[in-house]
C-alpha cells in the first residue's frame, strides 16, 4: 500500500504514505473491535487506505504532495477517484512494489540498510521487529531509516524499470532479497516466528520478481530456485520443542516437497542462457540436498565439486568452511579439517559459532572428544540466540557421553 | 489556439454502481483522448445537482436550481483552433449516450 501511495505522492512524501497506511490501520482497528473483523481483513484494509487516500488528495488538491504529472488527474473530480483505484489494482500494486524494491535498493545505501527499508516499506515491518531481527537497537534503526529515507526521497519518482541503472539495481534487488532470506533462514534473531516470517517475505518478493517480464532473468529464477528448495526444509529444522536439528537427524518427511518441485521449475528455467551466478550454484546444491532421501543418500562429491564452482564465483570464508565440511563427508573428517585449516580469512569466522562447532564436529567424528568438547565449548560462547546455545550445548554433551561410552567399552 | 468550455448538460445518472463505474471509464478515457490529442486545458469538474439560487434585488437564496431542464453537470477547459474545431471535438464526449448534450462556449477575451 505505502508502494501504490507513494507512485501518487512521490518518494519526497513517503512520511505522507505512511501516514495514510497507519491512519488506515488504526481506523480498521477501531471499527473492527466494534464490529469485528471482516471476511477479507486486507481487502478491507485496501479499500480504507484508498479511502484516506482520496480524502488526503482533496485536501491537497494543488499543494505538493502530488506527482507533478498526475496533478491534472487527481485535481479533477472527473478523474480524481478513477485514477487513484488504477493504482490501487492489483497489477499496479504488484508493479509498484517491484519499483519500490528497486529504489529501496539504492547504490548509496548500505546493503543492510536496503534490506531493512525493504521490510520496513514494502512488508510493513514495524522499527522495533526490524531491530529485533538484525539484533540491534531501536534508536539504530531509526536513524537509518531517517538517513535512508533522505536519500529515496531525492529521488523523487519511484524507480522505472526503463531506467539505464537496470541492471545494476536488479542484482542489488536480487542481493536485498538474499540476505532477507537468509537472514530468515539463519538469522541470530531469537524468535522463530520472525525467521519464518523473514523467508517468506522474501520469496513474495522474489515471485514478484519472477513474475514480470523484466525481471525475470536466469539470476531471479536461480534465487527463487534457492528460496523455494531452501524453504521446503524449514519445516524440520526445528524440532517439537523449538530446538535447532541437525541437517543430518532431520526427518526428511517433514520437507516440503510442493516447495521442492517448485524449486525444481524455477531451477530448469534459470537454466537458459549461459548465466552462472552464485544463486545457480547455491540452488543447485540445495537441490543435491532435497532430492536425497536419506541423508547417507547425498551425493557429497557433487556437492564439493559444486562449492568449488561457488568458490570461483563468488569466494567467500563461509562457503569455504561448508566446502571443508562437505570434503568431510565425502572423504572423512581428516580430509575435512585439512581443508579447515586451509581456509583463506579464517579470522573473518572467528565470531561465527559454526566454524567452532564444525572443528568439534570433525574432531569428534575423529574420535578426539576431548578436543572436540573443547570446540563446542568455544563455539558456545559465541551462540547468539537460546536455539543455537541449546543446540551447542547438546553437541558438547554429546562428546562426553562418547567419552564415557568410550571408557566403558574400552 | 483558443480556449473553450464545454458545459455539460442534462442527461440521466448512472442506475448501478456498476454502471456508474463504466460511465466513469467512459469519462476518464475521454479526457485521456482530449489530452493526446492536445487539446485539454483543464479537465474542470463534475457539479451536483443540488445547490442553492440566489436570485433578485432582495439576493433571495433558494434551494435549486430542480425546476430547470437540462442542468449543468460540469465543465472542462478545452484548448481548439477554431469554434468549428471546438464543437467536433466534444463529439467524443460520453454525456451524448446518457441522453445529455454538449454547450460549446468561447471564452470571451476582454
Amino acid at each position: 500500500m505505502v508502494s501504490a501511495l507513494t507512485r501518487i505522492f512521490g518518494l519526497d512524501n513517503l512520511a505522507l504514505a505512511e501516514d495514510v497506511v497507519q491512519d488506515a490501520f488504526c481506523r480498521a482497528l477501531e471499527i473492527w473491535k466494534l464490529r469485528g473483523m471482516p471476511d477479507n481483513p486486507s481487502a478491507w484494509l485496501m479499500k480504507t487506505a484508498k479511502n484516506r487516500a482520496i480524502d488526503v488528495l482533496r485536501r491537497e488538491r494543488n499543494a505538493r504532495a502530488i506527482l507533478p504529472e498526475l496533478r491534472p488527474a487527481l485535481e479533477s473530480e472527473w478523474t480524481l477517484v478513477p485514477t487513484v483505484n488504477q493504482f490501487f489494482a492489483a497489477d499496479a500494486i504488484k508493479d509498484d512494489q517491484l519499483r519500490m524494491m528497486f529504489s529501496c535498493c539504492d547504490q548509496r545505501l548500505a546493503e543492510q540498510a536496503q534490506v531493512a527499508l525493504i521490510l520496513h516499506l514494502l512488508c510493513g515491518f514495524t522499527v522495533g521487529e526490524i531491530a529485533s531481527a538484525f539484533l540491534t537497537g531501536h534508536a539504530a534503526v531509526e536513524k537509518r531509516f531517517s538517513r535512508a529515507k533522505k536519500v529515496l526521497a531525492s529521488s523523487k519518482r519511484l524507480f522505472d524499470l526503463a531506467d539505464r541503472d537496470f541492471a545494476k539495481r536488479l542484482s542489488a534487488v536480487q542481493r536485498a532479497l538474499y540476505l532477507l532470506f537468509n537472514e530468515g533462514y539463519h538469522s541470530a534473531s531469537a524468535e522463530s516466528v520472525v525467521r519464518v516470517e523473514l523467508c517468506r517475505e522474501a520469496m513474495r518478493l522474489g515471485r514478484i520478481l519472477a513474475e514480470h517480464p523484466l525481471t525475470s532473468t536466469p539470476a531471479t529464477e536461480a534465487l527463487c530456485a534457492l528460496m523455494w528448495l531452501h524453504a521446503a526444509r524449514l519445516p524440520a529444522r526445528l524440532d517439537a520443542a523449538g530446538y535447532l536439528k541437525s541437517f543430518f537427524d532431520q526427518d526428511r518427511s517433514k520437507w516440503d516437497a510442493n516447495l521442492v518441485s517448485q524449486g525444481e521449475q524455477f531451477l530448469e528455467r534459470s537454466a537458459r542462457g549461459g548465466d552462472l551466478t552464485e544463486y545457480h550454484v547455491e540452488a543447485a546444491i540445495a537441490w543435491v540436498h532435497a532430492t536425497a532421501h536419506r541423508a547417507e543418500d547425498t551425493d557429497w562429491a557433487k556437492i564439493v565439486k559444486l562449492y568449488d564452482t561457488l568458490m570461483s564465483v563468488r569466494p567467500s570464508p563461509v562457503v569455504a568452511l561448508n566446502r571443508a565440511i562437505a570434503v568431510a563427508q565425502s572423504e572423512g573428517p581428516k580430509r575435512g579439517l585439512e581443508e579447515m585449516g586451509k581456509i583463506a580469512d579464517r579470522e573473518r569466522l572467528a565470531r561465527y559459532p559454526f566454524y567452532s562447532a564444525a572443528l568439534g564436529e570433525l574432531e569428534l567424528r575423529s574420535g578426539r572428544n576431548e578436543i572436540a568438547r573443547a570446540h563446542f565449548r568455544e563455539a558456545l560462547a559465541l551462540a547468539r540466540n537460546p536455539i543455537e546455545r541449546r543446540y551447542l550445548e547438546q553437541r558438547a554433551a554429546a562428546c562426553e557421553n562418547r567419552s564415557l561410552h568410550a571408557e566403558l567399552t574400552g | 489556439m483558443a480556449e473553450f468550455v464545454y458545459l455539460y448538460r442534462g442527461g440521466r445518472r448512472a442506475d448501478s454502481a456498476a454502471e456508474g463505474e463504466k460511465v466513469m471509464q467512459r469519462w476518464v478515457a475521454w479526457m485521456e483522448d482530449l489530452g493526446k490529442k492536445g487539446h485539454l486545458k483543464d479537465r474542470g469538474q463534475p457539479l451536483e445537482h443540488e445547490g442553492k439560487v440566489v436570485k433578485g434585488p432582495q439576493k433571495t437564496v433558494t434551494d435549486g436550481p430542480y425546476a430547470e431542464k437540462d442542468l449543468v453537470g460540469g465543465f472542462t477547459l478545452v484548448e481548439a483552433r477554431d469554434i468549428s474545431q471546438a464543437a467536433e471535438l466534444s463529439k467524443g464526449c460520453p454525456i451524448f449516450e446518457a441522453g445529455g448534450f454538449v454547450e460549446v462556449r468561447p471564452i470571451m477575451q476582454m
